[in-house]
C-alpha cells in the first residue's frame, strides 16, 4: 500500500513540474541561433501562418505578437542560463555575464596602423633597455612623508625650497645662478618639445600606406602607384610591358642604386669622362685609407649589441614570467644591500686566493 | 595640431582605435520629407538616444546619386550610421538606411514605409531611454537572399547599442522583432513583462509599445565583396590570446601539459621501507672498497 502511495506522490510531483515547465517551453521546428553578446536571436523557421499574415488588421498583429512572444521566451530562457552574479556587493542587482558578441559586424574605421618607433625606442631596442615600472609615490626626506612623484604637492618640487644656488667652481663670480637655472630649464623643455615634434613628423611622414586594391576613392597619385606596382609584377619586372602613348618611358634606376645597371653611352659627355678619370687618379694617390676604421668598428659594435639584446630578450621570455619577477625582486629588494656587502667581503678573500693559484701555474 | 587638452581629447575620440566607440546614427530629412517620414525619424531618434543625432533642417540631396554630402555630415558629426527620409510621387515614404566605413558609404538600402504606428499613438507605458534592446529576426528570407542578409546586418548594427560585458537581468525590457514574410519586413517593438512561472526562468508576456513599421525593400547600394571583407577585418591584438599547453576535449574537460626534464628513476624519492635500507657494510662493498672516511695522517 505504502509503495503505491509513494509512486503516486512522485508521479503527481512530476506532473506539477512538467506543468510549470510548460509555461516557459516553446516548440519550434528548427532551433534558433543565438548571439547572446548582442542579445540577438535568429529564427530560421518560415513563418507558419503565412496566409494569415498577408491580410492586414488586428489578426496579423496578434499572429506577429505570438511569434514574437515565443522567440523572446526562448531568448530570455537562454539569457537566464548564463552565469549570474551580484554586481556591486551583496545588495546589488543580479547581473548576467555576457559572452563576446559573435556576429561579425563591419568596423567603423580601419584598424589603427602601428606608428614608427621614436628615436629613443629604437635606441632602447638596440641596447636591450626595458621599461621599469616606477612607483607613483616617493619618500620626501624633508617633509617626512610619502609624496607624489609629480603633480600637486610633489616631493622636492616646492620652489620655496630651492632658496640657495651655489656658484659652481668654473663659473663667472657675478653670474646670476637663479637666472642660469631658469634658462637651462627653459632650454630643456624646448629641446624636449622639439624632439617630440620630430617624432610626430616622422610618424606622419611614414604616411598612410595606400591599399593596392580599388577602394573607390583613391587619389591620382595612389592610382599611379598602384599602376606602377602592377607593371612591375610581371616575370620580366615590367621591361616589356606596352606603354600608353603619352606615358613617359622607363625611368632610370633611382638613386645610385645598381652601379652595374647604369648604361651610359661610351662617347657622350667628354667633360664627365675627364672629371671621372681625374677623380679616380686623385683617390688612388691620396694617403687616406679607403676603409674608415672607426665607422666600421662602431657598426660592428652596434650589430653585436643588437644581437646580444635580442638573445637576452629571447632567453628571458623563454625562462618565463616567474624567473623575470625573481630577477627584478632580487635586484631591487631590501636584501640586495646586505647581499652586496656580503659579495664585497667574499670577493677580496676569493680574489687573493685566485691570484695565488694563477701565479703558481 | 590641437592647442588645448579638450581639443586633443576631441581628436582622440575620433581617431581609429583597437576597440571602437559605439556607432552613432544621423537622422536626416530630405528635400521633401512629409509628416510620416518626419515622425519615423523622430521615433527612431527616441529609440537610439543618446547614440543618434537628429538634424532639424531639410537637406536637398539624393544619396543614391551623390554621396559627398552624406560623407561630409559623417565626418563632421563622427557618425557611421545614417537614416535618410524623403518623399516623392515615384517613391512615397522613402527611408534610406546605411552605414559608413572610414567616412565613405559602405552599404545603403532603400526601404518604403507602408504602415507606421508611432510611439505616441500607442498608449502604453514605455521603457527608459537608452535600454539595450533584444533583437529577433524571424523568417528564412533573412538567410536566403544576399540583400536581406546585408539588411539584417545593417539593422543589427543600427539598433545594437553599446557593447556591454554584463547585463542586469531584470532590465531586459525592450524587444525589437523583425519578420520577413511575403516580400515585406514587419518591424515591431514590444515591452517585456516578466511574469512568475514555477521555475527559475520567468514567463514572458509582451506588450505592444514603440514604433511599428511595415517596410518594403526598394533599391540597394551594397559594398563590393572585398571592401566589405576589408571592413570586417579585426586587428590581431583583439583576438583572445591562446594559452599554450591547455586543451579542451569534447566533454568539457580541461587538459594541461607539463614539460619535465629527464629524470633518473633510480634516484627517485619513494616511500622509506626500513627493511630495504642498505647496511653500511653492503654500501662499502658496492663502492669497491673505498671507505668514505679519510685516513688520518699522523
Amino acid at each position: 500500500m505504502a509503495a503505491v502511495r509513494v509512486e503516486e506522490v512522485l508521479a503527481a510531483a512530476e506532473e506539477r513540474e512538467a506543468e510549470r515547465r510548460r509555461s516557459v517551453t516553446v516548440e519550434k521546428e528548427l532551433e534558433l541561433e543565438f548571439d547572446l553578446g548582442n542579445l540577438l536571436a535568429l529564427d530560421r523557421n518560415p513563418p507558419a501562418a503565412a496566409a494569415g499574415l498577408r491580410g492586414a488588421g488586428p489578426r496579423r498583429e496578434a499572429l506577429l505578437r505570438a511569434l514574437a512572444r515565443d522567440n523572446a521566451q526562448l531568448l530570455v530562457a537562454r539569457l537566464w542560463e548564463l552565469p549570474a552574479e551580484r554586481a556591486g556587493g551583496a545588495g546589488g542587482p543580479v547581473v548576467a555575464r555576457l559572452p563576446e558578441p559573435a556576429f561579425r559586424l563591419p568596423r567603423e574605421k580601419p584598424p589603427p596602423r602601428p606608428r614608427p618607433p621614436t628615436r629613443w625606442e629604437q635606441f632602447a631596442r638596440l641596447k636591450g633597455i626595458r621599461r621599469r615600472k616606477r612607483t607613483s609615490l616617493v619618500w620626501d626626506e624633508q617633509a617626512k612623508e610619502w609624496r607624489r612623484r609629480w603633480g600637486y604637492r610633489r616631493a622636492g618640487g616646492d620652489p620655496a625650497r630651492a632658496w640657495l644656488a651655489e656658484v659652481p667652481a668654473g663659473a663667472h663670480p657675478e653670474e646670476d645662478q637663479f637666472a642660469r637655472l631658469r634658462r637651462e630649464k627653459r632650454e630643456r623643455v624646448a629641446r624636449n618639445e622639439l624632439n617630440r615634434l620630430r617624432n610626430l613628423a616622422r610618424a606622419h611622414r611614414a604616411g598612410p600606406a595606400a591599399p593596392l586594391h580599388p577602394t573607390g576613392h583613391q587619389s591620382r597619385e595612389e592610382l599611379g602607384r598602384a599602376a606602377r606596382v602592377a607593371r612591375l609584377s610581371t616575370a620580366s619586372l615590367g621591361r616589356f610591358q606596352p606603354r600608353l602613348p603619352k606615358e613617359p618611358p622607363e625611368l632610370p634606376s633611382r638613386g645610385g642604386a645598381g652601379r652595374k645597371r647604369r648604361f651610359e653611352p661610351l662617347l657622350g659627355n667628354l667633360e664627365a669622362e675627364r672629371s671621372r678619370q681625374l677623380e679616380l687618379l686623385r683617390d688612388m694617390g691620396s694617403k687616406k685609407p679607403a676603409l674608415d676604421i672607426t665607422r666600421a668598428v662602431n657598426k660592428q659594435m652596434r650589430q653585436e649589441d643588437a644581437k646580444a639584446a635580442a638573445a637576452k630578450g629571447k632567453k628571458q621570455s623563454q625562462r618565463g614570467k616567474r624567473w623575470r619577477r625573481q630577477q627584478r625582486v632580487g635586484r631591487s629588494g631590501k636584501r640586495s644591500g646586505a647581499r652586496r656587502q656580503q659579495q664585497q667581503q667574499h670577493r677580496p678573500a676569493g680574489s687573493s686566493s685566485g691570484d695565488g693559484k694563477r701565479k703558481k701555474a | 595640431r590641437p592647442k588645448t587638452k579638450r581639443a586633443k581629447r576631441f581628436l582622440e575620440k575620433r581617431e581609429p582605435k583597437l576597440k571602437e566607440n559605439t556607432k552613432t546614427a544621423m537622422l536626416i530629412k530630405g528635400g521633401n520629407a512629409n509628416l510620416t517620414v518626419t515622425e519615423v525619424l523622430k521615433d527612431i531618434y527616441a529609440v537610439k538616444k543618446p547614440f543618434a543625432v537628429l538634424y532639424k533642417k531639410k537637406n536637398i540631396t539624393r544619396p543614391f546619386e551623390d554621396q559627398t554630402s552624406l560623407e561630409f555630415f559623417s565626418k563632421k558629426s563622427d557618425c557611421s550610421l545614417f537614416l535618410f527620409g524623403s518623399h516623392n510621387k515615384k517613391r512615397p515614404n522613402n527611408l534610406i538606411i546605411g552605414r559608413m566605413f572610414d567616412y565613405h558609404v559602405l552599404d545603403m538600402i532603400e526601404l518604403g514605409i507602408e504602415n507606421f504606428v508611432s510611439l505616441k499613438d500607442v498608449k502604453n507605458s514605455k521603457c527608459p531611454e537608452g535600454t539595450k534592446p533584444m533583437l529577433i529576426f524571424a523568417g528564412d528570407m533573412f538567410d536566403v537572399s544576399e540583400e536581406y542578409r546585408r539588411l539584417k546586418s545593417l539593422l543589427i548594427d543600427f539598433f545594437r547599442g553599446p557593447s556591454v560585458p554584463s547585463i542586469r537581468l531584470a532590465g531586459l525590457e525592450y524587444v525589437l522583432h523583425f519578420t520577413a514574410v511575403g516580400g515585406k519586413i514587419y518591424m515591431r517593438s514590444y515591452k517585456v513583462l516578466l511574469k512568475k512561472s514555477g521555475c527559475k526562468i520567468p514567463r514572458i508576456e509582451l506588450e505592444e509599445m514603440g514604433p511599428s513599421l511595415d517596410l518594403v525593400m526598394r533599391r540597394t547600394h551594397l559594398a563590393s565583396d572585398d571592401l566589405y571583407k576589408l571592413s570586417l577585418k579585426e586587428p590581431k591584438a583583439l583576438k583572445p590570446k591562446k594559452k599554450k599547453n591547455i586543451s579542451h576535449d569534447v566533454f568539457g574537460t580541461t587538459y594541461g601539459r607539463i614539460h619535465m626534464q629527464k629524470q633518473d628513476l633510480g634516484k627517485l624519492q619513494t616511500r622509506k621501507m626500513k627493511g630495504l635500507k642498505k647496511r653500511p657494510a653492503e654500501k662499502s662493498a658496492e663502492d669497491g672498497g673505498v671507505s668514505p672516511k679519510k685516513s688520518k695522517s699522523a
